[in-house]
């Protein structure tokens, strides 16, 4: 059996996908590319997909990541090339890496995510991200299926900063005239705080209120290095140790 | 001019809606043409939530269909629910299509396919939103023509005020024809305007357009006459029927949703019409003659359309899927194509017969044995000789003994309460029926794990049916009818545990049933409910009982009738019906006959196996059955590696 770990994106309207749509588009695509899936056993045979880490509906992403379980041996660039012409555009896949390391969702630490405000100018922004990281604690309240929970955002949160536009997904909204970029990096911590759980910290802790809401994008996930506060690629592992896997055969 | 797309405004608002998805568009096989490269652009509408409307297969059709054609644009809208309604409202984003985002007011022509009156509210939201005047008598040459269809529209007389025309039968050619119609119209430069565009269609023969004809009252509220207003319009409208489905292989590719939706497989439709001759079935009746696909269609059909949407599952789609007269050949050839393939294989509406249980077991050769539904629609054998419904109390028993033996755990009967001449006997019948099909399964299985659900709902008497003459029975005698049946089950000691028990109450049937047989005047009523706030009348948590009393009793007033003048009201031979104009091909003499004989417990036989019993259709509308058997096999494809 082989497995491979892919990158995929959410961007512009399809973000409002939501991970069980994102999951059934998938598994659709999976079955038109014919890709040769390895199934669960059961009742209701389900082919072996995981899922790391979801962005939430309506947050785009260039950074999601999946590990498909393959019977026969298939090249991860042209599986990539399959797959990402089998799914709607904006559902995109960006990456595919053959895996030859375990422990792929630990190595998720944390993200790095643009928030875009639109109608907030940058100077406004700046001040009140310096106003949050200032802070010990911001405590924000979210609705869960549990019911409304309390909890610290500011802890988890590694980096935010005023940012320069020039990333993904800033193309497909019409730029009012003052418009804010905040990147943000966030450790993967539990209970999990989301980009709207640092959108709420700053109004609550800075007084920053948005006119429109905020577009959020999911710009890496992967190890966090807490000497730079940067987000590096999960998959590094993988692609490092292809050829001494090759040179093992099968990894499986 | 290009339009522009209401994207930019509306993707604000989708944050706060529940399920945004389902207003995004981008689902697979979806179209996006320029409007610029395009003269004829059509607006289509499925008036029920996104999640229902998407996989229906009317609209997925015409999509295709003019889609296909050069120069022709069509795009989709569904309702928007009322979190994003209210929000569209207050950010003034009108009625928009999934497809490019463009408001629907802008298209030629705005076609709303109608499964069930209880969408009529959704309409007017629709119209409303999308800045189009809900009277047709209001609009100008800038807006769309509205155009109902689907089977509602056999009798568009309730929403006669809203639509400007309505198309009755089979949409694949007849969206064509008005297509040309309208295209040549643009291009002489729109002579004569929108009541000009309006009269073309009209003088076809096949567009009902309500302006051109007056309706005229007599005394006690019943209709005198449906006249024509203006020379050249025909006096009778035909039905559309496409006579050969292998020339119509649509959907070929079906639109994927990425929303979850209520019917997630790949479609297709085996056969259309139905002969048997069921007196409440609307479909039945309205869709005369059968006109089956042929077996290497259908095999070429579900090839093509899992390969362009990835589904896991067929459904064989019909009104009686087992009478497809290839049935057993399709079933087994699918089912050994797919047998590697995890795909699953469903035939929805099959009768009572042990033949139905060989073709589930094919069907389910390595899935798992759950459920199996039948429907005998009546509780005793007098009222299943009322209604037609051919089927003995012994057919049933012996059916349900081969079932349980073959590995089936479960059994659905599906009934109606309220047919005509129906009595409380007729009912509790139900209940010894359940108890003979529990018995029997626990001795053929013999396991005491077995189970049986009743599933009953009130029966709504249907226009161009041999029972639109029939009085419906009250709400209170529905309810208190099946409170009966559940006690008598409820009550049984050995059996009743075993018995499932599920149930409509009876008082949406009688909104719906107002709807079905009402005339121009019950427009009055929908117009107060919509304005009233009704929306979503299909969906039990947004219907509203009282609302629409409360409105029918101010709106129909002045008109000296009433809700149970529309529906506990018998109706006689000579009374004109308000969709008497409405050519279903039907003879109304022979449904007056079976009408007779339905009050006479006299059952007519299937007209594919037996001679013509005049029913009217085939030589009204130069139609005729078109059954197999073709003799030619299902070929097993080899999957390109």
């Amino acid at each position: 059996m082989q497995r491979v770990r892919l990158r995929y994106t959410k961007r512009g309207r399809l973000r409002f996908t939501s991970h069980r749509d994102f999951q059934r588009a998938f598994e659709r695509a999976l079955r038109r590319a014919e890709v040769p899936m390895a199934y669960s056993a059961g009742f209701t045979p389900h082919p072996k997909v995981s899922y790391a880490n979801a962005a939430p509906t309506g947050t785009a992403s260039e950074a999601e990541y999946l590990e498909i379980a393959l019977t026969e041996r298939r090249d991860p660039a042209l599986l990539r090339e399959l797959l990402d012409a089998s799914l709607p555009p904006g559902l995109d896949v960006t990456d595919a890496v053959e895996a030859h390391t375990s422990g792929f969702a630990d190595r998720l630490t944390a993200s790095e995510w643009r928030l875009r405000l639109d109608g907030v100018a940058p100077a406004e922004a700046a001040r009140a991200a310096s106003a949050f990281l200032a802070a010990p604690a911001v405590e924000v309240q979210r609705e869960t299926k549990k019911g409304l929970r309390t909890f610290d955002a500011r802890a988890a949160v590694a980096a935010l900063e005023a940012a320069a536009d020039d990333g993904p997904g800033g193309a497909d909204r019409p730029g009012p005239a003052s418009c804010a970029i905040l990147r943000l990096v966030v450790r993967h911590l539990t209970p999990a705080v989301r980009p709207d759980d640092v959108l709420t910290g700053l109004r609550t802790a800075a007084g920053l209120a948005p006119p429109v809401p905020a577009g959020v994008t999911r710009l890496a996930q992967g190890p966090l290095d807490e000497e730079t506060g940067t987000v590096t690629d999960p998959l590094a592992p993988d692609r490092d140790a292809t050829p001494v896997a090759t040179a093992h055969g099968s990894t499986a | 001019m290009p339009v522009e797309s209401v994207f930019p405004r509306l993707e604000a608002l989708l944050p706060h809606v529940q399920k945004p998805i389902q207003y995004v568009g981008g689902e697979l096989n979806s179209t996006v043409k320029e409007w610029d490269d395009t003269d004829v652009r059509w607006a289509l509408m499925y008036p029920d939530a996104y999640e229902v409307g998407l996989p229906n297969q009317g609209v997925m059709i015409l999509y295709e269909v003019l889609n296909e054609r050069e120069g022709v644009l069509a795009e989709r809208t569904y309702s928007v629910w009322p979190d994003l309604e209210e929000l569209m409202r207050e950010h003034r984003v009108p009625q928009f299509t999934v497809d490019a985002h463009r408001p629907v007011g802008a298209f030629d022509l705005f076609g709303v396919s109608f499964s069930t009156e209880l969408g009529y509210t959704n309409l007017l939201t629709a119209l409303d939103l999308a800045g189009i005047p809900l009277d047709a008598a209001d609009r100008t040459e800038d807006h769309p023509v509205v155009i109902a269809g689907g089977h509602a529209a056999f009798n568009p007389e309730p929403i006669a005020d809203f639509v400007d025309c309505a198309v009755v039968g089979d949409g694949e050619q007849a969206v064509l024809e008005i297509t040309e119609i309208v295209r040549a119209w643009k291009a002489e430069g729109r002579p004569g305007g929108r009541e000009e565009l309006l009269f073309r269609l009209a003088r076809t023969g096949g567009v009902y357009v309500p302006r051109f004809y007056d309706v005229e009252y007599l005394a006690d509220g019943r209709i005198a006459r449906v006249v024509p207003n203006r020379s050249g319009v025909p006096w009778r409208v035909s039905k559309h029927t496409v006579m050969d489905l292998d020339e119509w292989p649509y959907p070929k590719q079906p639109l994927v949703p990425l929303a979850e939706t209520v019917h997630e497989r790949m479609s297709v439709e085996i056969f259309r019409g139905c002969t048997r001759g069921c007196r409440f079935c609307q479909a039945g009746m309205i869709t005369r003659p059968v006109r089956e696909r042929s077996i290497t269609g259908i095999g070429e059909m579900v090839d093509k359309g899992l390969k362009n949407t990835g589904f896991e599952e067929v459904g064989l789609l019909s009104l009686s899927s087992a009478d497809h007269s290839e049935i057993a050949d399709v079933a087994k050839g699918l089912a050994d194509r797919y047998e590697e393939d995890k795909i699953g294989l469903s035939l929805p509406s099959t009768r009572v017969d042990a033949f139905n249980i060989d073709l589930a077991n094919e069907l389910t050769r390595n899935g798992r044995r759950s459920g199996l539904t039948f429907a005998p629609e009546g509780g005793s054998e007098r009222i299943r000789k009322v209604i037609n419904k051919m089927v003995s109390e012994e057919d049933l028993i012996r059916t349900v003994a081969t079932a349980y033996g073959n590995g089936w755990r479960q059994v659905k009967l599906y009934f109606m309460c309220g047919l005509p001449t129906e009595t409380d006997e007729d009912v509790l019948q139900i209940a010894d029926m359940a108890t003979r099909v529990i018995a029997k399964g626990r001795e053929v299985s013999g396991s005491g794990d077995i189970r049986c659900t009743v599933s009953i709902g009130g029966f709504v008497p249907k226009p161009h049916t041999p029972f639109q003459w029939a009085p419906q029975l009250s709400p209170e005698e529905t309810d208190a009818r099946l409170e009966k049946l559940r006690e008598r089950i409820r009550g049984d000691k050995k059996y009743g545990r075993s018995i499932g028990f599920r149930y409509h109450d009876g008082k949406p049937g009688i909104v719906e049933g107002l709807l079905s047989r009402g005339d121009r005047r019950v427009g009055d009523v929908i117009r107060a409910v919509y304005e009233a706030g009704g929306r979503f009348d299909g969906w039990r948590e947004y219907f509203s009982y009282d609302l629409w009393m409360d409105c029918a009793d101010k709106a129909l007033t002045a008109h000296g009738v009433d809700v149970d003048w529309y529906t506990t009201r018998e109706r006689g031979y000579e009374e004109v019906l308000p969709w008497d104009h409405l050519d279903s091909g039907l003879d109304k003499d022979w449904l007056w006959e079976d009408w007779q004989d339905a009050l006479d417990e006299t059952e007519v036989e299937d007209c594919r196996w037996t001679p013509c019993f005049d029913c009217g259709v085939c030589p009204q509308l130069d139609t005729e059955i078109q059954i197999g058997p073709t003799g030619k096999k299902l070929l097993p494809l080899t999957v390109v590696k």
